[in-house]
């Protein structure tokens, strides 16, 4: 299978770089997989997992937004947080989401669909993990 | 002319300041290190992210509906300036530079009838900007308690200059740091950050990239995080930077000691030789008239 080159970086550090065989992005307009030969597309990130394919072995990795870009080098994503499934902290994760729900009386308006939105994406990514912890 | 037994005092306490300042050094350099490899981290997703923006930023710069922080408020009578400085002294010029080339740029502007104001990341450049500018300073925050510079602190920053901006509270913004080149050498530098100012020339690919969603929602996405990212970038640079001049104030420091203190013990040995001399004399004077 034709391999292309995966840069993963967020602000602090380069997360991952190297070649795969397929990458699954969480879109904000919907999920798309990028196979070697992908049409240049630059695209949004929601707070979701991504996962790597590498010579049939999977990786997961969570990014909380960003943005995705597609050339003929390869794919490039620039992610806001980026940490790989084992290394989360899921006690803290919870936290942070009840953070969120405490914050959400403060906005209003436009700030507070958001908000919400964002809060969604952060629950559907806790519920992954719960189901993947479960097999 | 001061006694030997002063002199002994005054020679071991340069020697107790030469052990300070060297220590002082090595504990630079190796801080200087980690900040450096932070620096260099954090180039790659800076430099992804300027080439994305200027990419779309091209074609959108023109068009009537371009974002604010790109195309500016249309006026430039307000000016803020983001001064980034240390939070410690003991580091040669490193925080007057930085304060000096912005006190130049305000001063330049007021006499053009522009308003200046001031946000100052950093305790040295707040104390030195205080004295002249007092008034016009509306903000200023300390990063003493981080310990490890991360993307959360320039966010921060980036937040309250956004709330600023989109209150109307000013119209230009520029950031003031330090780049780090190398040990000896970190160039005070001035960048205009609020409008961006899209580099001509550096992304011009041939690609034509599809956009989801379309183009100026990803531009209005980004333009905030870009302005967090430039100021970590601008965070990361002053803190090598910081490092770097404090290692070679230091350096200086120490070598100026040791030569103190070979100066001072020359003085010393010649003063206890001449004293044990003068003794010498006046036994055998003493002898010669018995």
């Amino acid at each position: 299978m034709a391999t292309f080159h995966f840069d993963l970086v967020s602000p602090e550090k380069l997360a991952f770089s190297g070649e795969v065989d397929q990458v699954d992005i969480p879109g904000v307009e919907g999920d798309f997989g990028v196979l070697a030969g992908h049409a240049p597309v630059v695209a949004a990130i929601r707070p979701g997992i991504l996962t790597v394919t590498t010579a049939g072995r999977h990786e997961k990795i969570i990014v909380l937004g960003g943005l995705a870009e597609v050339s003929e080098k390869g794919l490039t994503v620039l992610a806001d947080v980026a940490t790989s499934l084992d290394e989360l902290d899921r006690a803290q994760f919870a936290e942070t989401i009840a953070e969120m729900e405490e914050g959400l009386k403060e906005h209003e308006g436009g700030e507070l669909d958001l908000a919400i939105e964002r809060l969604d994406h952060y629950k559907s990514i806790q519920q992954q993990l719960s189901s993947t912890a479960m097999h | 002319m001061a006694s030997l037994k002063d002199m002994r005092v005054r020679i071991a306490s340069t020697k107790a300041t030469q052990k300070i300042t060297k220590a002082m050094q090595m504990v630079a350099a190796s801080k200087l290190r980690r900040a450096q490899t932070a620096a260099e981290a954090a180039r790659p997703y800076a430099d992804k992210m300027s080439a994305v923006i200027s990419n779309i930023a091209g074609a959108a710069a023109g068009s009537p509906g371009a974002p604010a922080l790109l195309a500016g408020t249309g006026r430039d009578q307000v000016h803020l300036l983001l001064v980034c400085t240390g939070e410690r002294g003991l580091s040669g010029a490193f925080n007057s530079s930085i304060v000096r080339l912005a006190r130049e740029r305000a001063l330049a502007l007021m006499a053009q009838g522009k308003e200046v104001k001031f946000f100052c990341v950093g305790r040295k450049g707040y104390e030195q900007l205080r004295r002249q500018f007092d008034k016009q300073i509306v903000e200023h925050l300390d990063l003493r308690s981080v310990r490890q510079l991360g993307f959360v602190n320039a966010e921060d920053i980036a937040k309250k200059v956004l709330a600023r901006f989109e209150a109307g509270e000013f119209d230009v913004c520029t950031l003031f740091y330090s780049r780090f080149r190398s040990v000896i050498a970190q160039i005070p530098t001035a960048q205009q950050i609020i409008p961006l100012v899209v580099e001509e020339g550096t992304a011009a690919s041939t690609t034509s990239y599809e956009y989801e969603p379309e183009e100026d929602e990803i531009l209005t996405r980004l333009l905030p995080r870009n302005l967090a990212v430039q100021i970590f970038r601008a965070l990361l640079e002053n803190n090598a930077s910081f490092y770097g001049a404090q290692m070679s104030a230091m350096d200086n420091a120490t070598r100026n000691a040791g030569e103190m203190i070979r100066k001072q013990t020359l003085v010393y040995n010649r003063t206890r030789q001449a004293q044990i001399t003068k003794e010498l004399i006046e036994i055998i004077s003493g002898a010669e008239a018995v």
